[in-house]
Protein backbone atom coordinates (compact mmCIF):
# COMPACT_ATOMS: atom_id res chain seq x y z
CA UNK A 1 0.00 0.00 0.00
CA UNK A 2 1.69 3.15 -1.19
CA UNK A 3 1.58 6.47 0.59
CA UNK A 4 -0.74 7.88 -2.05
CA UNK A 5 -3.38 5.23 -1.48
CA UNK A 6 -3.06 5.50 2.28
CA UNK A 7 -3.57 9.18 2.04
CA UNK A 8 -6.62 8.70 -0.12
CA UNK A 9 -8.12 6.18 2.26
CA UNK A 10 -7.61 8.50 5.17
CA UNK A 11 -9.29 11.28 3.26
CA UNK A 12 -12.22 9.07 2.39
CA UNK A 13 -12.64 7.93 5.97
CA UNK A 14 -12.57 11.48 7.21
CA UNK A 15 -15.21 12.38 4.68
CA UNK A 16 -17.56 9.52 5.38
CA UNK A 17 -17.07 9.47 9.15
CA UNK A 18 -19.02 12.65 9.83
CA UNK A 19 -21.57 12.15 7.09
CA UNK A 20 -24.95 13.38 8.23
CA UNK A 21 -26.86 10.11 8.51
CA UNK A 22 -30.05 12.01 9.20
CA UNK A 23 -30.37 13.45 5.72
CA UNK A 24 -28.45 10.73 3.93
CA UNK A 25 -31.73 8.85 3.61
CA UNK A 26 -33.42 9.42 0.23
CA UNK A 27 -36.81 10.75 1.32
CA UNK A 28 -35.35 12.96 4.02
CA UNK A 29 -32.84 14.34 1.57
CA UNK A 30 -35.73 15.04 -0.79
CA UNK A 31 -37.73 16.84 1.89
CA UNK A 32 -34.82 19.07 2.84
CA UNK A 33 -33.91 19.81 -0.81
CA UNK A 34 -37.49 20.67 -1.73
CA UNK A 35 -37.90 22.94 1.29
CA UNK A 36 -34.62 24.68 0.49
CA UNK A 37 -36.19 26.23 -2.61
CA UNK A 38 -39.64 26.88 -1.15
CA UNK A 39 -40.59 29.02 1.80
CA UNK A 40 -43.00 26.34 2.88
CA UNK A 41 -44.62 23.23 1.46
CA UNK A 42 -47.69 21.36 2.61
CA UNK A 43 -47.70 17.69 3.42
CA UNK A 44 -49.61 16.89 0.24
CA UNK A 45 -47.31 18.94 -1.97
CA UNK A 46 -44.30 17.11 -0.56
CA UNK A 47 -46.03 13.78 -0.97
CA UNK A 48 -46.75 14.45 -4.65
CA UNK A 49 -43.30 15.83 -5.23
CA UNK A 50 -41.40 12.92 -3.70
CA UNK A 51 -43.92 10.33 -4.98
CA UNK A 52 -44.17 8.63 -1.63
CA UNK A 53 -46.86 7.49 0.77
CA UNK A 54 -48.46 9.23 3.75
CA UNK A 55 -46.85 6.94 6.28
CA UNK A 56 -43.41 7.08 4.76
CA UNK A 57 -43.40 10.85 4.49
CA UNK A 58 -44.73 11.46 7.98
CA UNK A 59 -42.18 9.17 9.59
CA UNK A 60 -39.28 10.83 7.82
CA UNK A 61 -40.63 14.32 8.40
CA UNK A 62 -40.94 13.49 12.09
CA UNK A 63 -37.28 12.47 12.19
CA UNK A 64 -36.23 15.75 10.64
CA UNK A 65 -38.51 17.65 12.95
CA UNK A 66 -36.98 15.98 15.99
CA UNK A 67 -33.57 17.07 14.79
CA UNK A 68 -34.85 20.65 14.39
CA UNK A 69 -34.05 20.58 10.70
CA UNK A 70 -37.61 21.43 9.72
CA UNK A 71 -40.54 23.14 11.37
CA UNK A 72 -44.00 21.66 11.26
CA UNK A 73 -47.09 23.82 11.53
CA UNK A 74 -50.52 22.32 11.75
CA UNK A 75 -53.54 24.42 10.99
CA UNK A 76 -57.00 24.14 9.52
CA UNK A 77 -57.93 25.12 6.01
CA UNK A 78 -61.65 25.34 6.54
CA UNK A 79 -62.30 21.92 8.01
CA UNK A 80 -59.36 20.18 6.46
CA UNK A 81 -56.28 19.82 8.60
CA UNK A 82 -53.25 21.25 6.87
CA UNK A 83 -49.65 20.47 7.72
CA UNK A 84 -47.02 22.85 6.53
CA UNK A 85 -43.29 22.34 6.66
CA UNK A 86 -40.48 24.82 6.42
CA UNK A 87 -36.73 24.55 6.69
CA UNK A 88 -34.95 25.86 9.77
CA UNK A 89 -31.56 27.55 9.72
CA UNK A 90 -30.06 24.36 11.14
CA UNK A 91 -31.66 22.34 8.36
CA UNK A 92 -30.29 24.65 5.69
CA UNK A 93 -26.85 24.40 7.22
CA UNK A 94 -27.13 20.60 7.34
CA UNK A 95 -27.98 20.47 3.65
CA UNK A 96 -25.05 22.71 2.83
CA UNK A 97 -22.77 20.49 4.87
CA UNK A 98 -24.13 17.44 3.12
CA UNK A 99 -23.55 18.98 -0.29
CA UNK A 100 -20.00 19.85 0.70
CA UNK A 101 -19.43 16.27 1.83
CA UNK A 102 -20.63 14.87 -1.44
CA UNK A 103 -18.42 17.26 -3.35
CA UNK A 104 -15.46 16.40 -1.15
CA UNK A 105 -16.11 12.70 -1.70
CA UNK A 106 -16.06 13.12 -5.44
CA UNK A 107 -12.96 15.26 -5.30
CA UNK A 108 -11.17 12.82 -2.99
CA UNK A 109 -11.89 9.87 -5.26
CA UNK A 110 -11.05 11.59 -8.49
CA UNK A 111 -7.86 13.18 -7.22
CA UNK A 112 -6.65 10.04 -5.44
CA UNK B 1 -18.89 -54.25 15.21
CA UNK B 2 -22.55 -53.88 15.96
CA UNK B 3 -22.82 -51.24 13.37
CA UNK B 4 -21.22 -53.43 10.76
CA UNK B 5 -23.61 -56.21 11.59
CA UNK B 6 -26.59 -53.98 11.10
CA UNK B 7 -25.38 -52.95 7.72
CA UNK B 8 -24.86 -56.51 6.73
CA UNK B 9 -28.32 -57.44 7.86
CA UNK B 10 -29.85 -54.60 5.94
CA UNK B 11 -27.96 -55.41 2.83
CA UNK B 12 -29.17 -58.99 3.13
CA UNK B 13 -32.71 -57.73 3.34
CA UNK B 14 -32.03 -55.61 0.30
CA UNK B 15 -30.82 -58.63 -1.55
CA UNK B 16 -33.99 -60.43 -0.62
CA UNK B 17 -36.21 -57.70 -2.07
CA UNK B 18 -34.16 -57.56 -5.17
CA UNK B 19 -34.44 -61.28 -5.38
CA UNK B 20 -38.18 -60.93 -5.07
CA UNK B 21 -38.22 -58.49 -7.92
CA UNK B 22 -36.15 -60.71 -10.12
CA UNK B 23 -38.26 -63.67 -9.23
CA UNK B 24 -41.74 -62.28 -9.71
CA UNK B 25 -41.49 -59.10 -11.68
CA UNK B 26 -39.05 -59.93 -14.40
CA UNK B 27 -41.67 -59.64 -17.10
CA UNK B 28 -42.48 -56.08 -16.16
CA UNK B 29 -40.32 -53.70 -18.11
CA UNK B 30 -40.05 -50.49 -16.30
CA UNK B 31 -39.66 -47.50 -18.55
CA UNK B 32 -36.45 -45.71 -18.01
CA UNK B 33 -36.87 -42.43 -16.25
CA UNK B 34 -34.71 -39.68 -17.50
CA UNK B 35 -34.53 -36.61 -15.36
CA UNK B 36 -32.77 -33.58 -16.63
CA UNK B 37 -31.54 -31.59 -13.73
CA UNK B 38 -30.29 -28.19 -14.72
CA UNK B 39 -26.93 -27.13 -13.52
CA UNK B 40 -27.20 -25.00 -10.41
CA UNK B 41 -26.96 -21.34 -11.22
CA UNK B 42 -26.61 -18.56 -8.68
CA UNK B 43 -29.60 -16.25 -8.52
CA UNK B 44 -27.33 -13.25 -8.43
CA UNK B 45 -24.15 -13.03 -10.41
CA UNK B 46 -21.41 -14.07 -8.05
CA UNK B 47 -19.27 -10.99 -8.22
CA UNK B 48 -20.93 -7.72 -8.93
CA UNK B 49 -18.59 -4.85 -9.44
CA UNK B 50 -19.01 -2.46 -6.51
CA UNK B 51 -20.44 0.92 -7.38
CA UNK B 52 -17.65 3.43 -7.00
CA UNK B 53 -18.20 5.78 -4.09
CA UNK B 54 -17.87 8.91 -6.17
CA UNK B 55 -20.58 7.73 -8.56
CA UNK B 56 -22.87 7.31 -5.60
CA UNK B 57 -22.06 10.78 -4.32
CA UNK B 58 -22.68 12.18 -7.78
CA UNK B 59 -26.01 10.36 -7.82
CA UNK B 60 -26.97 12.02 -4.53
CA UNK B 61 -26.05 15.42 -5.87
CA UNK B 62 -28.12 14.79 -8.99
CA UNK B 63 -31.09 13.77 -6.85
CA UNK B 64 -30.83 16.95 -4.79
CA UNK B 65 -30.64 19.10 -7.88
CA UNK B 66 -33.63 17.38 -9.53
CA UNK B 67 -35.74 17.65 -6.40
CA UNK B 68 -34.92 21.31 -6.06
CA UNK B 69 -35.78 21.95 -9.68
CA UNK B 70 -39.10 20.20 -9.63
CA UNK B 71 -39.98 21.70 -6.24
CA UNK B 72 -39.04 25.17 -7.37
CA UNK B 73 -40.94 24.86 -10.60
CA UNK B 74 -43.57 27.42 -9.83
CA UNK B 75 -41.75 29.72 -7.49
CA UNK B 76 -40.78 32.13 -10.23
CA UNK B 77 -44.34 33.11 -11.13
CA UNK B 78 -44.79 36.33 -9.22
CA UNK B 79 -48.10 36.84 -7.44
CA UNK B 80 -47.50 40.41 -6.36
CA UNK B 81 -46.13 41.19 -9.82
CA UNK B 82 -49.39 39.93 -11.32
CA UNK B 83 -51.40 42.16 -9.02
CA UNK B 84 -49.28 45.20 -9.93
CA UNK B 85 -49.61 44.43 -13.63
CA UNK B 86 -53.36 44.11 -13.22
CA UNK B 87 -53.57 47.53 -11.55
CA UNK B 88 -51.55 49.23 -14.29
CA UNK B 89 -53.74 47.48 -16.88
CA UNK B 90 -56.84 48.97 -15.24
CA UNK B 91 -55.26 52.44 -15.38
CA UNK B 92 -54.33 51.87 -19.02
CA UNK B 93 -57.86 50.67 -19.87
CA UNK B 94 -59.42 53.78 -18.37
CA UNK B 95 -57.05 56.19 -20.10
CA UNK B 96 -57.16 54.29 -23.40
CA UNK B 97 -60.95 54.40 -23.49
CA UNK B 98 -60.72 58.22 -23.35
CA UNK B 99 -58.56 58.47 -26.45
CA UNK B 100 -60.24 59.46 -29.67
CA UNK B 101 -57.79 58.29 -32.32
CA UNK B 102 -56.84 54.62 -32.71
CA UNK B 103 -53.16 55.58 -32.88
CA UNK B 104 -53.20 57.16 -29.44
CA UNK B 105 -55.27 54.29 -28.10
CA UNK B 106 -52.69 51.87 -29.46
CA UNK B 107 -49.77 53.80 -28.01
CA UNK B 108 -51.35 53.76 -24.54
CA UNK B 109 -51.60 49.99 -24.68
CA UNK B 110 -48.09 49.61 -26.06
CA UNK B 111 -46.75 51.68 -23.15
CA UNK B 112 -48.76 49.45 -20.81
CA UNK B 113 -47.13 46.38 -22.39
CA UNK B 114 -43.66 47.77 -21.65
CA UNK B 115 -44.68 48.70 -18.11
CA UNK B 116 -45.97 45.17 -17.58
CA UNK B 117 -42.70 43.64 -18.76
CA UNK B 118 -40.79 46.06 -16.54
CA UNK B 119 -42.86 44.87 -13.58
CA UNK B 120 -42.88 41.16 -14.39
CA UNK B 121 -39.20 40.60 -15.08
CA UNK B 122 -37.79 41.95 -11.79
CA UNK B 123 -40.70 40.42 -9.85
CA UNK B 124 -39.93 36.98 -11.24
CA UNK B 125 -36.22 37.50 -10.66
CA UNK B 126 -36.61 38.50 -7.01
CA UNK B 127 -39.01 35.67 -6.33
CA UNK B 128 -36.64 33.16 -7.88
CA UNK B 129 -33.72 34.70 -6.02
CA UNK B 130 -35.53 34.56 -2.71
CA UNK B 131 -36.23 30.89 -3.30
CA UNK B 132 -32.55 30.37 -4.01
CA UNK B 133 -33.17 29.21 -7.56
CA UNK B 134 -31.70 30.56 -10.73
CA UNK B 135 -34.36 32.14 -12.91
CA UNK B 136 -32.94 30.90 -16.17
CA UNK B 137 -32.12 27.38 -15.08
CA UNK B 138 -34.50 24.54 -15.86
CA UNK B 139 -38.08 25.61 -15.13
CA UNK B 140 -37.52 29.32 -15.70
CA UNK B 141 -36.01 28.72 -19.09
CA UNK B 142 -38.79 26.30 -19.97
CA UNK B 143 -41.36 28.93 -19.05
CA UNK B 144 -39.65 31.63 -21.06
CA UNK B 145 -39.19 29.45 -24.14
CA UNK B 146 -42.84 28.47 -24.26
CA UNK B 147 -44.05 31.94 -23.23
CA UNK B 148 -42.13 33.92 -25.83
CA UNK B 149 -43.46 32.58 -29.20
CA UNK B 150 -47.13 33.62 -28.74
CA UNK B 151 -45.98 37.04 -27.50
CA UNK B 152 -43.77 37.53 -30.55
CA UNK B 153 -46.62 36.46 -32.82
CA UNK B 154 -48.81 38.96 -30.97
CA UNK B 155 -46.34 41.74 -31.72
CA UNK B 156 -46.31 40.85 -35.40
CA UNK B 157 -50.12 40.68 -35.61
CA UNK B 158 -50.40 44.02 -33.79
CA UNK B 159 -48.22 45.60 -36.43
CA UNK B 160 -50.10 44.00 -39.34
CA UNK B 161 -53.60 44.61 -38.01
CA UNK B 162 -52.98 48.24 -37.06
CA UNK B 163 -51.49 48.90 -40.50
CA UNK B 164 -54.64 47.45 -42.02
CA UNK B 165 -56.70 49.66 -39.71
CA UNK B 166 -58.34 46.70 -37.95
CA UNK B 167 -57.88 48.06 -34.45
CA UNK B 168 -61.12 46.54 -33.25
CA UNK B 169 -59.55 43.09 -33.53
CA UNK B 170 -56.54 43.94 -31.38
CA UNK B 171 -58.07 43.42 -27.90
CA UNK B 172 -59.20 39.93 -28.84
CA UNK B 173 -55.87 39.05 -30.44
CA UNK B 174 -53.91 40.35 -27.45
CA UNK B 175 -56.04 38.53 -24.90
CA UNK B 176 -55.94 35.32 -26.93
CA UNK B 177 -52.20 35.32 -27.47
CA UNK B 178 -51.35 36.40 -23.94
CA UNK B 179 -53.68 33.68 -22.68
CA UNK B 180 -52.01 31.14 -24.96
CA UNK B 181 -48.59 32.20 -23.72
CA UNK B 182 -49.71 31.81 -20.11
CA UNK B 183 -51.25 28.38 -20.76
CA UNK B 184 -48.23 26.99 -22.59
CA UNK B 185 -45.71 28.61 -20.29
CA UNK B 186 -47.64 27.57 -17.20
CA UNK B 187 -48.26 24.01 -18.31
CA UNK B 188 -45.55 22.85 -15.90
CA UNK B 189 -46.43 25.32 -13.18
CA UNK B 190 -49.04 25.45 -10.44
CA UNK B 191 -52.57 24.90 -11.59
CA UNK B 192 -53.48 28.57 -11.08
CA UNK B 193 -51.33 29.64 -14.01
CA UNK B 194 -52.87 27.58 -16.85
CA UNK B 195 -56.37 28.25 -15.48
CA UNK B 196 -55.67 31.97 -15.65
CA UNK B 197 -54.52 31.50 -19.25
CA UNK B 198 -57.77 29.72 -20.08
CA UNK B 199 -59.80 32.60 -18.60
CA UNK B 200 -57.87 35.04 -20.79
CA UNK B 201 -58.48 32.89 -23.87
CA UNK B 202 -62.22 32.81 -23.17
CA UNK B 203 -62.32 36.59 -22.75
CA UNK B 204 -60.24 37.04 -25.91
CA UNK B 205 -62.59 34.86 -27.96
CA UNK B 206 -65.51 37.01 -26.87
CA UNK B 207 -63.56 40.22 -27.46
CA UNK B 208 -62.99 39.32 -31.13
CA UNK B 209 -66.66 39.97 -31.84
CA UNK B 210 -67.20 43.28 -30.06
CA UNK B 211 -66.56 46.86 -31.26
CA UNK B 212 -63.39 48.67 -30.27
CA UNK B 213 -65.14 50.68 -27.53
CA UNK B 214 -66.00 47.44 -25.76
CA UNK B 215 -62.46 46.17 -26.25
CA UNK B 216 -61.14 48.27 -23.38
CA UNK B 217 -63.74 46.75 -21.10
CA UNK B 218 -62.67 43.23 -22.04
CA UNK B 219 -59.02 44.08 -21.58
CA UNK B 220 -59.74 45.67 -18.21
CA UNK B 221 -61.40 42.41 -17.25
CA UNK B 222 -58.65 40.19 -18.69
CA UNK B 223 -55.41 42.04 -18.06
CA UNK B 224 -56.82 43.79 -15.01
CA UNK B 225 -59.22 41.77 -12.89
CA UNK B 226 -58.19 38.27 -13.99
CA UNK B 227 -54.52 39.04 -13.32
CA UNK B 228 -55.25 40.65 -9.97
CA UNK B 229 -57.46 37.73 -8.93
CA UNK B 230 -54.96 35.06 -9.86
CA UNK B 231 -52.14 37.18 -8.44
CA UNK B 232 -53.89 37.11 -5.06
CA UNK B 233 -54.40 33.35 -5.43
CA UNK B 234 -50.69 32.82 -6.11
CA UNK B 235 -49.66 35.12 -3.27
CA UNK B 236 -51.80 33.20 -0.82
CA UNK B 237 -51.04 29.69 -1.98
CA UNK B 238 -47.55 29.86 -3.37
CA UNK B 239 -45.69 32.44 -1.35
CA UNK B 240 -45.59 35.87 -3.02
Amino acid sequence: MGPVKENRDRKREAVSADLDRLIHERIRLGIVSALAVNRSLTFNELKALLKTTDGNLSVHARKLEEADYILCEKSFDGRLPKTEYRLTAAGRKALERYLNHMEALIRATREG
Amino acid sequence: MRCGAAIRRRSEAGRQTSLCITKYLTTVRRPGILVFVPLPEPIRPASRAPIPIDARAADHLRYIRETMQSAGEFTAVPGWGGIAMGVTALVAAVSASRQHTPERWLSIWLIEAFVAVAIAAPAAATKAHRANAKLLSGPGRKFLLSFAPPILVGGLLTFALSRAGLHALLPGVWLLLYGTAIVTGGAFSVRAVPIMGLCLILLGSAALFVPLAMGDLFMAMGFGFVQIGFGIWIVQRHGG
